[in-house]
């Protein structure tokens, strides 16, 4: 695998010898049901570095979602490690979980990601709030992003007045003021059109790579791949395929994909 | 474990609650207006409730003694009551009696002599120097037992243009005619009701004298009075003085004033039923708080999961709901306090409503509380949101 992503890094001048971020280690989470036990997502493992950003794709109920929800400390495994920075996820407290959501992950979700009655810049404060953090640094950092992904008038702005695209920025912002391990986007692009979708997923994967954060980012758009580094394909909870090479990555954004 | 512990400001439910009231300020300030309401007419029903209150127990409340004695079989009922004036020598005698004089109250026409204006009043006679006349505030005390002489309480005053030097017709129907009597009002008494009516007294002998009476009372020469008011040495012993009086003289049963109180025609029954409307217009307004706390926390399940998914602790979501509810409820008592009170301005003293009494204090206090009480259940609902809603998940 190792040279695989050493092959990606040289086509999208990834450092190679970034320190693993992410390992999910024969992860699975199973649900009782009437018929049987239901294994969401089945043995699967992986793992990211700093510097990368991941696509996580697969058809709906191929346990993605559930995979993003154990990532995000929002679930625990049935069974199998998730470490973050080291740290193992299926081990903590539920205490414990809350506190390295707000300290280690940035979050990005398909809707109603912002606070509807905060600003924009309040909105992206609101992370160090929860950190206990915001100070007049914090605040000069806040605004600094958001007017370097083009929100800069937009500041005082409410989430209802500004368009969908703008919102995913703001939450962009949000995931990544805190300095996260993990920046985790769950189809943010669902609710944009495809020019602000391709917008918003760029400077995503720029701001990952610029800050040197591990990033995932679940997706059912497959065109919206070509921006990241490696995707992962599930399929029945199960993790089928790794595209690494740029090729393969532009093969699949094209459309190709291999079942 | 993470090396650096980092908790969310001490504030930050402060700024969360209050920027959500305040961004959203028109839907908040309705609800406040709903809450103001409900102050409104909790405030108006305890008002009214020390008012009509006041005006049956006013005069007895403030009587400077601490026992009344009725006939016998009175029920104590103090209009029902008849005993001799001179009983109240007999019981002077009892060890642990103070003082003792007797009571006489009826219901009279007072009759201006500058206007010829008329109000019904409460008329009650005891004796000067005998417990029953209250302290004036103004003008004389009654002092002489037969003199046609008058002190008003302030109801008096403010209900007519009556005041303290003028000369008065007392207007009763004594067996089938109606006579008048010219007194004059030599004093003034803070307000002292009786039988829901402004009060005037007289010396027991010219109440006798002037108050209505039956054709047999007309013929019959021996004075009668309602009640006994005795007042006690030490009120500490009361109760051994009652037994004392009732083992020494016949044909009577004594009652406490607060057992004279509640035994004032129609007093309990009042009081409980406006009680009774004060306790579930408290309740209508915890359901509506509940409810609409409820329903506002429904509308917010995916934002409070995602606030949860970014790693905002319970302690934090709870805090600023009720933090919320706070400040809602204290507005709205505050607004509702407000329009109350420029309500009361414009009515006029007729209308028995007082402000001033504990019950408004309490109804406001149980009004700030029913805010987090009703809300309750939906902090509770906020805090067991998951936060996997934020990904449309649930466990």
């Amino acid at each position: 695998m190792d040279a695989q992503i050493m092959e990606a890094a040289t086509a999208y001048e990834i450092k190679p010898r970034q320190a693993v971020a992410l390992e999910t280690r024969r992860v699975a989470k199973t649900y009782p049901s009437d018929l049987g036990l239901i294994r969401a997502v089945d043995d699967v493992s992986f793992e990211v570095r700093q510097g990368e950003f991941v696509a996580l794709v697969g058809p709906s109920g191929s346990g993605k979602t559930t995979m993003l929800a154990m990532l995000a400390a929002l679930l625990s495994p049935s069974s199998g490690q998730l470490l973050l920075d080291g740290m193992d996820l299926a081990q903590m407290s539920d205490i414990e979980r809350v506190r390295l959501r707000r300290e280690k992950i940035g979050f990005t979700f398909q809707a109603n990601n912002l606070v509807p009655y905060l600003t924009a810049l309040e909105n992206v404060e609101l992370m160090l709030r929860l950190n206990g953090r915001l100070d007049k640094a914090g605040r000069v950092r806040s605004q600094e992003l958001l007017a370097r992904l083009g929100l800069g008038e937009r500041m005082a702005n409410l989430p209802s007045q500004m368009s969908g695209g703008q919102q995913q920025r703001v939450a962009i912002a949000r995931a990544l003021i805190h300095n996260p391990s993990l920046v985790l986007a769950d189809e943010p692009t669902a609710s944009l059109d495809t020019e602000r979708a391709y917008q918003v997923v760029e400077t995503f994967a720029n701001l990952i790579h610029e800050n040197n954060r591990a990033g995932i980012m679940v997706t059912h758009d497959l065109r919206m791949v070509t921006y990241t580094d490696r995707v992962l394909q599930m399929r029945d909870g199960k993790l089928v395929k790794q595209y690494v090479t740029r090729e393969e990555i532009e093969g699949l954004a094209g459309g190709r994909l291999e079942h | 474990m993470a090396t650096k512990v980092s908790n969310p400001s001490a504030d930050l439910p402060v700024f969360l609650s209050f920027k959500e009231v305040w961004r959203n300020r028109g839907r908040f300030l309705l609800f406040s207006l709903v809450i103001a309401l409900i102050t409104l007419l909790v405030l108006f029903i305890a008002a009214l409730g020390e008012g009509l209150g006041n005006g049956n127990r006013e005069y007895l409340a403030k009587l400077d003694a601490q026992l009344l004695v009725y006939s016998e079989k009175s029920d104590f009922l103090i209009a029902a009551s008849r005993v001799d004036p001179a009983l109240s020598t007999s019981i002077r005698r009892v060890p642990g009696v103070e003082n003792a004089g007797p009571l006489g109250t009826s219901s009279v026409n007072l009759v201006s002599r500058e206007s010829g204006q008329t109000l019904k009043i409460s008329l009650i006679g005891a004796e000067p120097g005998r417990p029953g006349l209250p302290p004036v505030i103004s003008g004389q005390p009654l002092r002489a037992s037969k003199a046609n002489e008058m002190i008003i309480d302030s109801n008096v005053a403010e209900r007519s243009d009556i005041k303290v030097g003028d000369t008065v017709v007392v207007q009763s129907t004594q067996g089938t005619d109606t006579e008048e009597y010219r007194l004059r009002v030599i004093g003034l008494t803070d307000s002292r009701q009786y039988s829901l009516a402004p009060t005037a007294f007289v010396p027991f002998q010219t109440w006798d004298k002037v108050r209505p009476k039956s054709q047999a009372e007309v013929n019959s020469n021996n004075p009668t009075a309602n009640v006994i008011a005795v007042r006690v040495s030490n009120p500490a012993e009361m109760e051994v003085v009652e037994a004392r009086i009732f083992e020494n003289i016949q044909n009577v049963e004594t009652a406490t004033i607060e057992k004279a109180i509640q035994n004032v025609p129609g007093y309990s029954a009042q009081q409980s039923t406006i009680q009774t409307q004060g306790v579930f217009t408290l309740f209508i307004g915890l359901l509506v708080i509940g409810g609409f706390f409820q329903i506002q926390v429904l509308q917010k399940v995916p934002q409070i999961g995602v606030l949860k998914a970014i790693g905002a602790p319970n302690p934090v979501i709870a805090a600023a709901s009720v933090l919320q509810i706070l400040i809602v409820t204290a507005l709205g008592v505050a607004i509702g306090g407000l329009l109350t009170f420029l309500f009361s301005l414009s009515f006029p003293p007729t209308v028995p409503i007082v402000f001033n009494g504990q019950r408004t204090l309490l109804a406001l206090g149980l009004l700030l509380l029913i805010g987090p009480v009703g809300g309750l259940v939906s902090i509770r609902y906020a805090v067991r949101i998951e936060p996997l809603k934020a990904l449309g998940l649930s466990s």
